[in-house]
C-alpha cells in the first residue's frame, strides 16, 4: 500500500511540475493552496484580484493583430490546422457583426463594419463554461482567469454548447503533428479535449504580461479591474467601451474600445 | 429465468444474429473512433454535439415513457395494461443502457468517465443526469424483473414492491426533465432557451413511447403467441394521439413566440431548419419529413374509424416514431447550434462511421429488448393467464 501511495503522490508532483494536472489535485487536497505556494515561489508573480482587458481598436491595426495571435498560438502550441470545422484557436479576428451580434446596425460606419476585432476567451465572472463543466476540469481562479484542466477534461463538450462566445476549441484528432514548431515549455493536448486561451496564467507567474499584450503596441491593456488605480481601470475611466453580449449576464473581462 | 432466452426458434436465432452484425459493425467503427478521435464524426467546432447526443435526448424519452403504461397500470387498476406493463417497464431497459452508450461513444476521453463519479460537481446539470439516469435504470429492472418472476410463480408480487413501482413511477418525468434542463439553462443558444423544453420533451416522449409499444404489441401479435390484448393497443393510440397534440402545440407556441416577437436569434434557428439560411439547407429535408409524417400520424390517431384499423394504426405509430426521432434524435440538437455563436451557418451531417456507431448501440439495444421480451414472453406463453384471470395468449 505504501508503494502505492508514494507513487500517487509521486505521479502528483510531477504533473504538477509539467503542467496543470497538479492544480486540480491540489486544489482537492488544499483548496487555494496551489496558487499560494506557486505565487510564493515567485515573488515576481503578478498578482491582482480580477485581471481583465481592454482592447483598444483605435490603435490596433491588423498587422499587429496578426502578431499578437501568432504570439499566442505559438508559445502556447496551438496547432495549425486548416479545416475550419477541425481548428483550434485562442485569439482570432472577427468582424463586427460576427464579434457583437446584435449591435450591428443598417446605417453604421463601414469602416467598422468591416474592421476585424480581435477576440478570446472573455474570462466572465459568471463564466457558463463552469457551471455546466461535469468534472471541474473548467474552474475558475480567484483571480477570475477561467482555467482548463486539461488531464481531467472527459471531452463532453458541454462547455462548448454552454459559452455563448465560441470561445472554446475541441481536439477532434491528436493535435501534435499540426504543431509546426514545439514549444518545451508549454504542454502539448491530447486528442479529445477542449482547449482556450488562459490568459497566459503560466506567464503571469513569471511577472510577464500576457504575450497578446506584449505584442500589441500597447493596443492591449491588461491589468486587474479590482484596483481603483490600475492603468486598466484609469483607461475604462476615460473611454466608452463594450463588451460582448453583455445582455446574457456572463460578465466578460474584456472591454473594447471602439 | 434467463435461460428462456436461449430457447427460440429460427426465426428468434436469425434476429439474434442479425443485431449481433450490426452490433459489431458498430464495435469496429468504434474502435475506428476510439483510435482516431472524434473527428471521424460530422461534429466541428461550432456543432459540437451531434447524432450521439441526438439519440441520447431520444432515448432518454422513450425510456420515460414506460410509465404511461405503468402508471395507469399500478395507479389507477387499470387492468386492460396487466398483459404490457411489463414490457413498458422493459423498454425503459434498454432505452436508459443506450443513453448512457450514446453518451459514452461522445465522450473525447472516454477512459476518463469515471472523472464524473470521481470530482462529483453539483452545479452541473450532467451530474445529475446521471445520478436520475442511473436510478431510473435499476428502478426499472427491479420491478420488471420482479414482477415477472412473481408472475411466472403464479403468486401476487410482493408488497414490498409496491413502493418501489411507485417510485419508478415518479422517478420517470425527472430522467426527462433533468434532460431538458441540461439544454436549456444555456445562455445564448436561443434554440433551446425555453421554460417548455422540459413540458415538449415530455410531450413527445409520451407520444413516441406508446407508439413504439404499439409498434411492439403488433410485431408480437404476429410472431408470438402473446397478445396485448386490442384495448390495451387502442388506449395507448389515445395517449400517443394527445400527447402528439400537445407535442405540436408546444412547438407551435414557440413559433409564434419566435416570429411573433421578430426576435432575429430566435427567429434564425427555426428559418433554418425549415427553409435554410443563406442557402445553407441540410437539414430542410429532415424538417419537412418530420411535418409530413406528423400530418398523416395526427388524424389517424384521432380519428377513432382510422385508429381501429389495424394497418392503419400500425402505420401512424411508425411515423410518429420516425418523426419524433427526426425531430429531437437530430435537429434539436443541431438547431441549438447553427447559427453558431457569430451568427454564422456552419452546417452537420453525421459521417458513415458516427452514422454505424449509432446503429450499433442501437443493436445493443434492440440485443438488450429482444432478451428481456423473449424472457418476458415464454413466461407469459407459460402462464396463459394473467393475475385477472385474462388469457394473455391467442387461443389456437
Ligand atoms: S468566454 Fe466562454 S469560455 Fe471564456 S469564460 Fe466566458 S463562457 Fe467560459
Ligand atoms: S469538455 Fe471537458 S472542460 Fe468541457 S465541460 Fe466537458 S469535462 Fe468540462
Amino acid at each position: 500500500m505504501s508503494t502505492s501511495r508514494r507513487q500517487f503522490l509521486k505521479m502528483i508532483g510531477a504533473s504538477a511540475v509539467i503542467g496543470l494536472g497538479g492544480i486540480s489535485a491540489f486544489e482537492i487536497l488544499q483548496p487555494g493552496q496551489f496558487e499560494a505556494s506557486q505565487l510564493s515561489k515567485n515573488p515576481e508573480a503578478l498578482v491582482g484580484k480580477r485581471w481583465g482587458m481592454v482592447i483598444d481598436m483605435k490603435k490596433l491595426d491588423n498587422e499587429t493583430m496578426q502578431k499578437c495571435i501568432d504570439a499566442c498560438h505559438r508559445i502556447h502550441n496551438v496547432p495549425n490546422i486548416d479545416n475550419p470545422k477541425e481548428e483550434i484557436k485562442w485569439i482570432w479576428p472577427e468582424t463586427f457583426e460576427h464579434a457583437f451580434p446584435g449591435m450591428e446596425s443598417k446605417y453604421m460606419s463601414e469602416e467598422i463594419e468591416h474592421m476585424q476585432f480581435l477576440v478570446l476567451c472573455n474570462q466572465c465572472d459568471n463564466p457558463p463554461c463552469v457551471r455546466v463543466c461535469p468534472t471541474k476540469a473548467t474552474f475558475k481562479r480567484a483571480d477570475g482567469i477561467v482555467m482548463m484542466d486539461m488531464h481531467r477534461c472527459i471531452g463532453c463538450r458541454f462547455c462548448m454548447a454552454a459559452c455563448p462566445f465560441g470561445a472554446r476549441s475541441f481536439n477532434w484528432r491528436n493535435p501534435r503533428p499540426f504543431i509546426k514548431e514545439e514549444n518545451r515549455e508549454y504542454p502539448t493536448r491530447m486528442k479529445g479535449v477542449v482547449e482556450k486561451c488562459t490568459l497566459c496564467y503560466e506567464r503571469l507567474a513569471k511577472g510577464l504580461k500576457p504575450a497578446c499584450v506584449e505584442e500589441s503596441n500597447g493596443a492591449l491593456i491588461f491589468g486587474d479591474l479590482d484596483d481603483p488605480n490600475s492603468e486598466i481601470r484609469k483607461v475604462l475611466r476615460e473611454h466608452y467601451t463594450i463588451r460582448r453580449k453583455s445582455e446574457l449576464g456572463t460578465e466578460p473581462s474584456i472591454y473594447y474600445i471602439i | 429465468m434467463l435461460e428462456l432466452a436461449i430457447k427460440g426458434s429460427r426465426r428468434y436465432w436469425s434476429w439474434v444474429i442479425f443485431l449481433l452484425a450490426i452490433i459489431s459493425t458498430g464495435v469496429i467503427s468504434y474502435l475506428y473512433q476510439f483510435r482516431v478521435g472524434l473527428g471521424i464524426t460530422g461534429m466541428s467546432r461550432d456543432v459540437s454535439w451531434g447524432l450521439y447526443i441526438g439519440q441520447f435526448t431520444y432515448l432518454v424519452g422513450v425510456a420515460a415513457s414506460a410509465v404511461t403504461i405503468v402508471l395507469p397500470y399500478y395507479l389507477h387498476n387499470y387492468k386492460k395494461y396487466g398483459r404490457i406493463a411489463i414490457l413498458g417497464e422493459f423498454v425503459a431497459v434498454p432505452s436508459v443502457i443506450m443513453c448512457m452508450l450514446f453518451i459514452f461513444v461522445d465522450l473525447g476521453q472516454p477512459l476518463r468517465v469515471l472523472n464524473v463519479l470521481l470530482h462529483p460537481t453539483p452545479n452541473s446539470v450532467m451530474f445529475f443526469d446521471m445520478i436520475v439516469l442511473s436510478g431510473y435504470l435499476f428502478l426499472n429492472i427491479l420491478c420488471g424483473w420482479y414482477v415477472l418472476g412473481a408472475e411466472r410463480k403464479g403468486v401476487p408480487p410482493a408488497a414490498w414492491i409496491k413502493p418501489f413501482i411507485i417510485i419508478a413511477i415518479c422517478w420517470a418525468p425527472s430522467i426527462h426533465i433533468v434532460t431538458a434542463f441540461l439544454y436549456q439553462g444555456l445562455p445564448g443558444r436561443h434554440y433551446w432557451l425555453t421554460a417548455i423544453m422540459a413540458a415538449k420533451f415530455l410531450s413527445s416522449a409520451f407520444a413516441s413511447g406508446p407508439s413504439l409499444l404499439i409498434i411492439i404489441s403488433l410485431i408480437l401479435r404476429k410472431f408470438t403467441r402473446f397478445d396485448a390484448g386490442w384495448d390495451a393497443i387502442q388506449t395507448m393510440a389515445k395517449t400517443a394521439a394527445y400527447f402528439l397534440i400537445a407535442t405540436i402545440a408546444f412547438y407551435l407556441f414557440e413559433v409564434f413566440t419566435a416570429f411573433y416577437s421578430n426576435i432575429p436569434g430566435h427567429m434564425h434557428p427555426i428559418k433554418y431548419l425549415f427553409v435554410g439560411i443563406h442557402g445553407h439547407t441540410k437539414l430542410v429535408p429532415v424538417m419537412w419529413t418530420c411535418t409530413l409524417l406528423l400530418a398523416i400520424a395526427l388524424p389517424i390517431l384521432i380519428i377513432p374509424k382510422a385508429r381501429k384499423n389495424e394497418k392503419a394504426l400500425g402505420f401512424a405509430a411508425v411515423a410518429t416514431f420516425i418523426a419524433l426521432w427526426l425531430e429531437k434524435g437530430i435537429s434539436l440538437v443541431v438547431g441549438g447550434f447553427v447559427p453558431n455563436p457569430f451568427e454564422k451557418v456552419v452546417e452537420y451531417w453525421p459521417t458513415l462511421p458516427e452514422v454505424l456507431i449509432a446503429l450499433g448501440v442501437w443493436g445493443i439495444g434492440f440485443f438488450i429488448l429482444t432478451i428481456l421480451y423473449k424472457v418476458a414472453i415464454s413466461v407469459k406463453e407459460e402462464v396463459i393467464f394473467d393475475k385477472y384471470g385474462e388469457r394473455q395468449i391467442r387461443a389456437e
